[in-house]
């Protein structure tokens, strides 16, 4: 589904008069349709940013991540064009962290069903399943029409999960979705990433919480040290 | 085409004297007073007019013996355009007999020694100030407009080389939005005289002031309808046939007056443009025709036909 | 996915020129202005595709060329050199469909204008360079609604109503001038203006600029529905990155004239890699 060969990711800061900071160094590894893998390693070590070289909110200085889309076959997502990687955004490949990032000024709802309303879904219907999610989710209906950007982490959490998993995306990318979570959500959760993993997702993810490695995880790349 | 047969050049014909300034200064003027150069310049000016539409020429106006905004344009149209053969008409918003209109027919006939008339079928030549004559025009006619402001886009924009570069891409849409406007506030388009029309599908024309009845009349003409603004140096042609229509939306038609049934009190006529006058103290109102040849021929007719059926009783 | 629009090598002087202009100003020159003959490079070789339904970013200090851009593209004023071709559906050679292949440069003004009418919409950072301050909201709507050929005044009325409901101007002030409505409501005049024909592309020039905090969040809030119900592509102008941030897929990062990045708005917010941009996302609240 997914092989990333050799990727580097080094950061130049112009404004700090071009001081390097290393990222990772030499990340190789591969994730088969529908599996689960893991990335582990200590603080710093720069499991979030090969997440997001993925996803192209990093370049990817050096290496290849190829990736077998369903939209435009087998592609290199390191150089895919711009508007095709937003395509695949739209189509196949989610990420969530442990931030917000939704528009804001819009209910907690209709933020949940939007990608469902995109895909054609009728907005009623769209609707119904996002409040249904939410509920699971225990976010109470109280809380369907707030804003999210006024909810505490773990809903804000809650809701940004339930936004990427209410139309499974292909290649799923966790980043951390959980941190403040209490552990009935955490339970939750984790039912609802097994249910979509079951239905064909793949997962490439990072937790804190061995628990859900365990669980969830059908393998665990550790990172390379990295030598400074 | 009527322009050929009304630009004689007759370099030699005999000239006539001319009255001007001081009574005891008599002067020698070329035939029709322009030089032949001016006269040139004009005809010239004239057939790219022609050529185009509705579209505005510039051309080098000459200082007349009368005073800007008498008609000094159209009185320059008429002396390049005139020859021996021609039968003059002047009017004045429908009057022959308008101090205006009778200074004009005595210069030029001074001028060129043609005949004068007031019948509208006889006359070759017609040079008018806000009216076109009741009687329909043929195709041996030329009608000459005095226009004050030639351009329709002036009311919308102040600029000339704005309006300008508006007529060389057809952006009439400032002027419709001025129509637009008009309506929602009045709820009719309010623009009386100088009512903007659409030559030939291409040019935005101000037909000079003249009433709306006379606009309706402008479209698909047989006689060459000639216009000429002498203070602002303009010249612009509405060729016979050609397309001529008002701007008007979808759901506000363009409309001519509205004479609600009156007819003229003088002549009995009820299809002519008429003036509203008071006739006397009191300030008693009647309608008379605005085109005061067509009226008179109308009246004698009708006395005729009154007399013919007086003696067949 | 075929670009709705493409432009390239597109450039704009303003003064005399010398063959020394290109070479001495520029981002690496620190300077739009030749130090030779004092021309001012307002934009130099921008290239860039616009997607069906996205809406693309361009930020920058005052005075990097953005508005000239936009300008350009709008038509309101001749570039010294560059392409622009614009690919709609529907049957193209049509008088306002042009052959994708063709430069909009090249052609007339008069076709240029009817291209534009027919599938441009334009939000000026100044309502007074979009608005006709003195004639009606209503015949504000009008005028590009005229422009497109449409002549009927009830039909137009309707549709005026229809989109100053849709961007939350009272109905009831469909008559009055825009020049004593508050500048946010002078700007939703210009968007309804904007989406009037439904365009193709939409072009919006620091809407937001000027506005209190909460008008802007409203604007930005409108831009965002409409442009999301009607999939108009649309090119947003900005120097706030919060904007960016707000409204786009991707970014494009201008300085003196030149475009120094491109790429995702995410990427340019997180990851930049030039110089400038990263200073300019330091320099972020
Ligand atoms: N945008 C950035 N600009 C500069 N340096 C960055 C940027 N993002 C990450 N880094 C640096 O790259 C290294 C890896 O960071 P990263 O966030 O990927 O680590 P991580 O493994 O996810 O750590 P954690 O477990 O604490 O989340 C760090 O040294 C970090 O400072
Ligand atoms: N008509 C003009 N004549 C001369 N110079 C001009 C003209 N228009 C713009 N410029 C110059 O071109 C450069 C780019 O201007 P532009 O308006 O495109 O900048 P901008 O990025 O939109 O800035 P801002 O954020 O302040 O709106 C500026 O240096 C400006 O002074
Ligand atoms: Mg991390
Ligand atoms: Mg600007
Ligand atoms: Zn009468
Ligand atoms: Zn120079």
């Amino acid at each position: 589904m997914l092989r990333v060969e050799n990727i580097q990711k080094h950061f130049i800061s112009h404004v700090l008069n071009g001081k390097e900071v290393v990222g990772f160094r030499s990340v190789s590894f591969k994730v088969l349709p529908g599996m689960a893998l893991g990335l582990s390693g200590p603080s710093g070590c720069g499991k979030s940013s090969i997440l997001k070289c993925i996803y192209r909110t990093y370049l990817t200085g050096m290496g290849k991540i190829i990736y077998n889309s369903q939209t435009f076959g087998t592609v290199d997502l390191a150089v895919l064009p711009e508007n095709e990687i937003l395509a695949l955004r739209r189509k196949e490949i989610g990420y969530v962290s442990q931030f917000l990032s939704v528009v804001p000024r819009q209910p907690a709802a209709e933020v949940v069903a939007a990608p469902l309303v995109e895909e054609g879904v009728s907005r009623a219907v769209a609707l119904q399943r996002a409040r249904g999610l939410l509920d699971r989710l225990n976010i109470g209906a109280r809380l369907h029409a707030a804003y999210p950007a006024t909810f505490s982490g773990g809903e804000k959490q809650r809701v940004n999960l339930s936004r990427a998993i209410i139309r499974p995306p292909r290649l799923l990318l966790l980043d951390e979705p959980t941190a403040s979570l209490d552990a009935a959500s955490m339970q939750v959760v984790l039912d609802l990433l097994l249910e979509i993993k079951a239905r064909g997702t793949t997962i490439i993810a990072i937790f804190h919480d061995q628990a859900i490695m365990d669980r969830l995880m059908d393998d665990i790349y550790t990172m390379p040290v990295k030598e400074s | 085409m009527p322009l050929t047969t009304a630009m004689p050049t007759q370099p030699n014909l005999p000239s006539t004297h001319w009255r001007a300034g001081m009574p005891s200064a008599r002067k020698r003027y070329s035939y029709a007073f322009l030089d032949e150069g001016a006269k040139r310049e004009i005809r010239r000016k004239l057939l790219k007019a022609v050529a185009i539409p509705g579209c505005q020429v510039s051309f080098g106006s000459r200082e007349m013996p009368i005073a800007r905004g008498w008609g000094t344009g159209g009185l320059q149209l008429t002396l390049s355009l005139i020859g021996p053969d021609d039968v003059l008409k002047v009017i004045d918003q429908g009057s022959d007999d308008s101090v205006n209109a009778v200074n004009i027919k005595k210069f030029v006939r001074n001028v060129t020694g043609v005949p004068l008339t007031t019948d509208t079928r006889v006359a070759t030549l017609i040079q008018t100030r806000h009216r076109i004559p009741e009687e329909p025009l043929h195709a041996n006619q030329l009608l000459v407009f005095q226009v004050p402001i030639p351009e329709p886009l002036r009311l919308v924009e102040p600029s000339e080389r704005k309006t300008r570069r508006m007529h060389a891409e057809a952006d009439y849409s400032r002027m419709w939005l001025y129509l637009y406007e008009d309506i929602v506030r009045f709820n009719e388009i309010t623009v009386g005289a100088r009512y903007p029309v659409m030559v030939n599908g291409r040019h935005l024309m101000d037909p000079s002031p003249i009433p709306r009845w006379d606009v309706a009349r402008l479209n698909q003409s047989e006689a060459l309808l000639l216009f000429c603004a002498g203070r602002e140096k303009r010249i612009y042609a509405i060729p016979a046939h050609t397309d001529v229509e008002p701007l008007s939306f979808e759901d506000f038609a363009f409309r001519v007056e509205n004479f609600h049934g009156h007819c003229c009190s003088r002549c009995g006529c009820a299809g002519s443009f008429l003036d509203e006058v008071i006739v006397d103290e009191s300030g008693r109102r009647t309608f008379i025709c605005s085109d005061t040849a067509y009226c008179e021929k109308m009246r004698r007719r009708g006395a005729a036909a009154d007399a013919a059926q007086e003696e067949n009783r | 996915m075929k670009p709705i629009l493409q432009v390239s090598g597109l450039t704009k002087r303003y003064g005399p020129g010398c063959p020394e202009c290109l070479r001495r100003t520029g981002a690496l020159h620190e300077t739009n202005q030749c130090p030779h003959c004092r021309s001012i490079i307002a934009c130099r070789e921008i290239t860039f595709d616009l997607f069906p339904g996205e809406v693309l970013g361009i930020v920058g200090e005052s005075g990097s060329g953005k508005s000239t851009v936009v300008r350009l593209l709008h038509f309101d004023d001749e570039p010294t050199q560059g392409e622009f071709r614009i690919k709609l559906n529907g049957s193209a050679g049509a008088a306002c469909n042009p052959d994708p292949g063709r430069n909009l440069f090249a052609l007339g003004a008069f076709e240029r204008r009817q291209i534009r009418n027919a599938h441009m919409g334009i939000v000026y950072q100044n309502a007074r360079m979009g608005l006709r301050l003195k004639v009606s909201a209503g015949g504000n709507i009008a005028e590009r609604l005229l422009m497109a050929g449409w002549r009927h005044v009830g039909q137009m009325r309707q549709r005026a109503a229809e989109l100053l409901i849709a961007t939350e101007v009272p109905v009831l002030r469909i008559d009055e001038p825009p020049q004593h409505f508050s500048g946010g409501m002078q700007q939703r005049v210009q968007i309804a203006k904007a989406l009037s024909t439904r365009p193709a592309v939409l072009l919006l020039d620091e809407v937001t600029t000027g506005l209190d905090v909460s008008v802007q969040a409203r604007v930005l809030d409108l831009i965002r529905s409409l442009q999301q119900e009607t999939g108009v592509a649309t090119i947003v102008v900005s120097h706030d990155l919060g904007v960016i941030r707000l409204l786009t897929s991707r970014t494009i990062v201008m300085r003196h004239g030149c475009i120094v990045e491109q790429g995702l708005s995410d990427q340019i917010l997180e990851d930049p890699q030039h110089p400038y941009t990263q200073l300019l996302v330091n320099s972020m609240l």
